[in-house]
């Protein structure tokens, strides 16, 4: 189950580099409970849609949700497919699969909000140790706030997991002790999935799962939160 | 039911809320729309998901100087440069709410709830000087309905009393909507006598909706893809 701890020391794994966005894309899938209610935002996350759990007869085990109104989302739509009033939340024409089911806003959210969405997986800036998620807002003055349902999910779905890359592109970790961006959520994140470890948030504090292309000491060197096992 | 979309939009004073359907173009009303930036009411209120995408439909009427403030979830796209411009410059107001609080506010305000306590945003700079409260151990902040004086929405199929059907994620915020205004002014691709809809399946019902005009569907709605 997600959000569990696990007792296993992480999995160091030096012999490669770290994940690419696609890799981490399918390790994210993989650990996607089949039978889940999921959310994939915007972004990086959208990815993870090729890489879902999937029945013995090869059907698809997991039921995407799209905040826009509807369960049951299929792949991109191409060619013929195309119809400018089946889109995913980042306006990107989809699919709808067998069993697909449509409903209004209110609804949609009611299904977050209400503790009935069983994972969503959204990027960030920052995450802290405490599971504070920090995604919509840089606070730079000349940015244009904008947080779409960032933060109904954030709050509602019953895991949160973040996918991101562990580091800036200055080089400074985004899983931090504190948020110094504007605040998404409390304490909401479950499980952080990076380009360089795994970490899992409990209430002891950030367990590491598994490393990619570098060391747990060398983790703890360049992250300044307290990492345990 | 209404001849045309000037009609149907008559009477839009300067200063109302306009709620506004849609969901980027999914859902938009493009034909009310343009008939109320013909109409010319300014210093609009305007509540929607977006703050328009491209130059047609709501950054068009943004783009004609109609609109004070705009409340919305994600101004910020890649095709927002209308709004972005006026923003930047002064010349719009901005509330940004989240997504799910915009759908439950004009769910209360249809709905008759003077208020209600909700999880989403507490902590955050955008639950900063509202009332909060802990019941059963989580934190909640009081968040008040938006009640609009007209909504513009799209729907798919009405019949001659008004009640409606949409079509896949175009649905998204009509219905809410439809609950939330004084006057809820919908344009539809297809009109069907009394008796047509299967009434299981109707999903705004009548009582819901004011005025109703038919309109041609536009090539780029069906073109899709932007």
């Amino acid at each position: 189950m997600p959000g569990q701890a696990r007792e296993h020391a992480a999995i160091e794994h030096t012999d490669r580099g770290p994940l690419s966005m696609d890799e981490l894309a399918a390790v994210i899938g993989h650990d996607i409970p089949p039978g889940s209610y999921v959310n994939l935002g915007i972004g990086q996350p959208t990815k993870i849609a090729d890489y879902l759990p999937a029945d013995e007869d090869g059907t698809q085990a997991v039921i995407l949700h799209t905040e826009n109104g509807m369960l049951g989302m299929g792949p991109t739509a191409t060619g013929d497919q195309v119809d400018p009033d089946l889109t995913n939340a980042g306006k990107v024409p989809v699919t709808e699969l067998p069993g697909a089911a449509y409903f209004h806003h209110a609804d949609s959210f009611a299904m977050m909000r209400g503790g009935h969405l069983d994972v969503c997986v959204l990027g960030a800036y920052q995450v802290a140790a405490n599971g504070d998620l920090a995604n919509w807002h840089t606070g730079k003055p000349d940015d244009i706030p904008a947080v779409g349902g960032a933060m109904d999910l954030a709050t509602g779905a019953k895991d949160v997991y973040v996918m991101m890359t562990l580091f800036t592109k200055k080089g400074e970790p985004k899983l931090v002790q504190q948020c110094t961006y504007p605040l998404t959520g409390l304490a909401c994140v479950s499980r952080v999935y990076t380009d360089y470890a795994v970490f899992d948030i409990q209430p002891d504090g950030v367990h590491v799962l598994a490393t990619y292309g570098i060391t747990l000491a060398e983790l703890r060197d360049r992250v300044n939160v307290k990492l345990l096992g | 039911m209404f001849q045309t979309t000037d009609e149907a939009v008559a009477g839009i004073e300067d200063g109302s809320t306009v709620l506004v359907g849609g969901f980027g173009l999914a859902g938009m009303p493009f034909d009310l729309i343009d008939a109320l930036i013909r109409q010319g009411a300014r210093d609009l209120t305007i509540v929607s998901n977006n703050a328009g995408n491209g130059d047609v439909g709501l950054a068009a009427l943004l783009k004609a100087g109609q609109v004070r403030k705009v409340m919305c979830s994600f101004p910020r796209q890649a095709d927002s440069w209308v709004f972005d411009g006026l923003y930047r410059a002064g010349k719009i107001e901005l509330e940004v709410v989240p997504q799910g609080n915009l759908a439950e506010r004009m769910r209360a305000a249809g709905a008759g709830i003077g208020a209600f306590f909700c999880p989403t945003a507490v902590g955050t700079p955008l639950a900063e000087g509202k009332e909060t409260r802990e019941i059963d151990g989580r934190a909640y902040v009081l968040e008040y309905p938006i009640k609009g004086d007209y909504a513009l929405i799209a729907a798919h199929r009405a019949d001659t009393l008004g009640n409606l059907v949409y079509r896949k994620t175009a649905r998204n915020f009509g219905p809410v909507m439809a609950t939330a205004a004084t006057t809820t002014i919908v344009q539809v691709s297809e009109v069907v006598p009394v008796g047509a809809l299967d009434p299981e399946a109707v999903v705004t019902p009548s009582i819901f909706v004011d005025r109703i005009v038919k309109v041609e569907a536009r090539s780029y709605t069906v073109r899709g893809a932007r």
